[in-house]
């Protein structure tokens, strides 16, 4: 992946297939650190399958034995000197408190940090291929916060869908207003 | 600084085309957006798709949506046109200029691009 906004519209997918109606993605950044969270409220994983999933030949899909979006991320937390961790509750057992949560540490200051590019770009396309998951997207660095909660814009647009041409157009807009502001 | 007010003003004026829109014979536009689709460059040709039915309002009759690996990793990232009553379309190896092309000539010209057509890419 020649960006780690595509690993992260890469592993969200797995949300998206587990269910979850909601998908938080935090950035958090500091001086040298990047960390990125995943989380959903999806169906979980068991503890074995949280063991296994950053195994290549570890995937839920019957078609083919091999998934790679983890196992990507790990890669390139690892090849930071950072490193990932899963923590999932089932639904079956945990009903109010179920779902996934992806951690990755990225040390930023390292030669082979793979730059964040365009994640205004991968939250839209989220949005578009998924308008009926609420999504949560917030970054935060150098003391600013970009943000964005389609529960809030779902107020507005009662019927009106997400992936509505004009919906996506003003979240791009949004978004990128919102880091040119914090640029300045 | 955009704001939802301008959201508001988005949701009156789709209001009157949602109803319209259920029902209507649409064409799907399929990309898939698996591991090996978003590495060979998926994302561009998704938006390349949204942003081109969006410029050429072409909305009310085209949906632009994803779907996971297929099988044929090596030919990513792929793209199937589904226009009702007539036979599934699928392009490989797209790019977003081609993309461009396939809006251009296929949705709104009525021609498939065949040069960019699995089909053609095989022989």
């Amino acid at each position: 992946m020649k960006e780690l906004s595509l690993n992260i519209l890469d592993i969200a997918q797995n949300s998206v297939k587990a269910k979850a109606t909601l998908i938080e993605i935090f950035i958090t950044q500091t001086k040298n650190t990047l960390t990125l969270t995943v989380k959903d409220n999806g169906c979980g994983m068991s503890e074995e399958m949280v063991r296994s999933v950053t195994n290549p030949f570890c995937t839920s899909r019957k078609t083919r034995s091999v998934g790679l979006g983890i196992p990507f991320l790990k890669l390139a937390a690892e090849l930071t000197g950072g490193n990932i961790s899963i923590t999932s509750r089932l639904k079956s057992q945990n009903v109010s408190d179920c779902g996934t949560t992806v951690n990755a540490l990225f040390y930023t200051d390292h030669i082979d940090f793979t730059p964040l590019g365009d994640i205004i770009s991968t939250i839209k396309t989220l949005i578009q291929c998924n308008p009926d998951t609420d999504w949560v997207f917030v970054h935060k660095f150098d003391g600013s916060t970009v943000s964005l909660d389609t529960r809030e814009l779902r107020g507005v647009l009662e019927d009106v869908p997400l992936n509505n041409s004009e919906v996506i157009e003003w979240i791009g807009k949004y978004l990128k207003e919102q880091y040119d502001g914090n640029r300045l | 600084m955009k704001s939802l007010a301008e959201l508001q003003a988005i949701k009156e004026r789709m209001r009157d085309k949602v109803v319209i829109r259920e029902g209507v014979n649409e064409t799907r536009i399929v990309i898939g957006m698996a591991t090996c689709g978003i590495a060979a460059g998926a994302r561009p040709v998704l938006n390349a798709f949204v942003e081109g039915v969006n410029e050429n309002k072409l909305y009310d009759k085209v949906t632009v949506t994803q779907t996971g690996c297929i099988g044929l990793c090596q030919y990513e990232p792929i793209v199937e046109v589904y226009e009702p009553g007539k036979e599934k379309v699928t392009y490989v190896k797209m790019t977003a200029e081609k993309a461009k092309e396939v809006i251009e000539k296929h949705l709104k010209g009525g021609n498939v691009v065949k040069e960019y057509t699995i089909a053609y890419t095989k022989q």
